[in-house]
C-alpha cells in the first residue's frame, strides 16, 4: 500500500486520532490564547482609533476574522462531508459534525459584533444589507444543518444526511450570495461597504492578521476537544475507548 | 420481469397522483392554508389598498412558499413508514428518475393550484392587474424550484424524529434565492420595470434544480436506508 495511503488510513482510526487529537489540543489552545491576548492588546490599545469611525471601529478586530472562519468552517464541514460520502471514512464524518456548531457559533458572533459595530457607525443594529443578510443565511444552514444531525438517531446515518445538506448548501451558497447582492442592489441598499477597499496602516493590519490566526487555532483546538467527545460516544462499546479513557470504566461498570 | 425506466417513473407518476385523488382533502389543504392566510393581511394591515396593493405580490409569493411547505414532510416518510419505499430501492429502478416522477406529482397536486390560485389572491389585496402574467409565470418556474429542493430535504430528513419544523428548517435557507427573484419579478412588473431578468434567473434556477435535485433525493434516501 502507498505509504501516504497508510498514513491517512491509520490516522483516521478513531484509536490514533483521539491519541493525536489530545495531544495536540492543549497546544493549539493555547497558542490560540496567547496570540488572541496579543492581537486585542494591539487591536483595542496600541492601534490608532479610526479617524472616521473613532474607538468603535476596534470592534472589527474580532469581527472580520470571525467572518473569515464562518466561511471557512462551512468550506471545512463541506470537504470533509464529501470525503465521507465519497470514501466513507468515519473520521470525516466525526470531523464534520463537530466542526457545524463552531462555525454556528462565528457566525453568530459575525453577526453579534457587526450590529455592536453597526449601532454607532451606520446609525442602526440591523440593515437589511446584502452582506448582512449573506451572513444570516449562512447561520439559518448551519442551524439547519445541526438540527438534522440531532434529530437521527443513527449517529453515522445523521451525519451523512447533515453532510449531504451541507453539500447541497455549497452548491447554494454563491446563488444566495449574488441573488442577495442582486436583490439589495435592486432596492438601493446603503451605500456603504464594510471594506473600504483602501488598503489599511500596518498597524492595524497586525492585530487583524494575529487575530486570524488566533481564531484558526482556536477552531482546531475546538475541533479536537468535540471530535474526540463524539468519538467516545460512538465508540462507547468499543476496547480502545477504556484503553484510551480509562475514567470511564467505573462508569461502564457501574452501568 | 422488469418494466422499463420510463413506465416504472410513469407507474410511481400515477400513484401518486391516484392516492392525491383517493384524498382530496390532504391535497387541497395548502391551497386552503393559502386563501385563510393571505385573508389575515387585512386583518393585520388595515383595508387601505394603498398599503396592501404594493406589498400583495410579495405576500402571494411568501404565502405560495409557506404553504408549499405543509405535507413535505409526509411525502417520503408515510412510504418509509409503511416499507412502500424499501420496495422502491430495491425495485432496481434508477431512483433520480423515480424521485422525478414524484417531484412532478407533487407539483402537479399542489404546486399548480398554488400557481393559479396565489395570482388570484393578490389580486385580492389589491394587486394591479399588469403584474397578473408575471406572478402567474414567477410562480410557476418558482414552485417547480421549490418542490425540488423540498423533495430533498424531505428525503434527508426521512429518518428523522418527527418534527414539524425540521423540514421548513432546511428548505427555507436554500430557497431564498427563488423568492428573491420571483418577488423580484412580481415587484418589477408592479413599478413598470421589465421582468425579464429575474424571470430568466428563475427559469435557469429551474433547468438546475431539475436536473441535480433528482440526484440529491435518491442518493439521501439511499444513505438513509442503508
Amino acid at each position: 500500500m502507498n505509504p501516504l495511503v497508510r498514513w491517512f488510513h491509520r490516522f483516521g482510526s478513531p484509536p490514533t486520532f483521539y491519541r493525536w487529537a489530545g495531544l495536540a489540543q492543549p497546544w493549539f489552545l493555547a497558542g490560540a490564547l496567547l496570540l488572541g491576548v496579543i492581537a486585542l492588546y494591539l487591536g483595542l490599545v496600541v492601534a490608532p482609533a479610526d479617524y472616521l469611525q473613532g474607538e468603535s471601529a476596534r470592534i472589527l478586530y474580532i469581527h472580520v476574522p470571525s467572518a473569515w472562519m464562518s466561511l471557512f468552517i462551512y468550506v471545512f464541514v463541506a470537504a470533509n462531508a464529501f470525503i465521507a460520502l465519497v470514501w466513507r471514512i468515519r473520521i470525516s464524518e466525526v470531523l464534520s459534525m463537530a466542526a457545524a456548531p463552531v462555525g454556528a457559533m462565528f457566525t453568530a458572533v459575525t453577526l453579534a459584533t457587526g450590529s455592536l459595530w453597526g449601532r454607532p457607525t451606520w446609525g442602526t443594529y440591523w440593515q437589511w444589507d446584502a452582506r448582512l443578510t449573506s451572513e444570516l443565511v449562512l447561520l439559518f444552514l448551519y442551524i439547519g444543518i445541526i438540527a438534522l444531525f440531532h434529530a437521527i438517531e443513527d449517529r453515522r446515518r445523521a451525519a451523512r444526511a447533515a453532510g449531504l445538506l451541507a453539500l447541497v448548501g455549497v452548491v447554494n451558497l454563491p446563488i444566495i450570495h449574488y441573488s442577495v447582492q442582486w436583490w439589495s442592489t435592486l432596492h438601493q441598499g446603503p451605500s456603504i461597504s464594510l471594506l473600504g477597499g483602501s488598503s489599511i496602516h500596518s498597524s492595524m493590519l497586525w492585530p487583524l492578521l494575529l487575530m486570524a490566526v488566533a481564531t484558526k487555532l482556536w477552531f482546531v483546538a475546538s475541533l479536537a476537544r468535540r471530535s474526540r467527545l463524539a468519538l467516545l460516544e460512538a465508540d462507547s462499546d468499543k476496547a480502545w475507548v477504556l484503553e484510551a479513557a480509562p475514567s470511564l470504566r467505573s462508569a461502564v461498570a457501574g452501568a | 420481469m422488469n418494466p422499463t425506466p420510463m413506465r416504472a417513473a410513469r407507474a410511481m407518476l400515477r400513484r401518486d397522483l391516484a392516492l392525491a385523488l383517493r384524498r382530496p382533502d390532504d391535497a387541497l389543504q395548502p391551497l386552503l392554508f393559502a386563501v385563510i392566510v393571505t385573508a389575515l393581511f387585512p386583518f393585520a394591515l388595515g383595508t387601505d389598498a394603498g398599503r396592501l396593493a404594493p406589498i400583495a405580490g410579495g405576500v402571494a409569493w411568501v404565502v405560495a412558499q409557506l404553504a408549499l411547505l405543509l405535507g413535505l414532510d409526509a411525502v417520503y416518510r408515510d412510504d418509509a413508514d409503511d416499507g412502500s419505499l424499501d420496495q422502491v430501492l430495491i425495485s432496481g429502478q434508477p431512483l433520480a428518475l423515480l424521485c422525478a416522477a414524484r417531484m412532478l406529482a407533487h407539483w402537479l397536486v399542489v404546486g399548480l393550484p398554488l400557481m393559479l390560485a396565489t395570482p388570484l389572491l393578490a389580486r385580492l389585496l389589491g394587486m394591479p392587474a399588469q403584474a397578473t402574467v408575471v406572478s402567474l409565470i414567477s410562480l410557476g418556474l418558482g414552485t417547480g424550484v421549490l418542490v425540488a429542493i423540498g423533495h430533498v430535504c424531505a428525503a434527508l430528513a426521512v429518518a428523522a424524529k418527527r418534527s414539524v419544523i425540521l423540514v421548513p428548517l432546511l428548505v427555507l435557507p436554500l430557497t431564498v434565492p427563488v423568492l428573491i427573484f420571483g418577488a423580484g419579478a412580481v415587484q418589477a412588473a408592479l413599478v413598470g420595470l421589465p421582468p425579464t431578468a429575474p424571470l430568466l434567473l428563475l427559469a435557469a434556477g429551474l433547468a438546475l434544480a431539475i436536473s441535480l435535485a433528482p440526484f440529491a433525493c435518491a442518493a439521501a434516501l439511499r444513505l438513509n436506508a442503508s
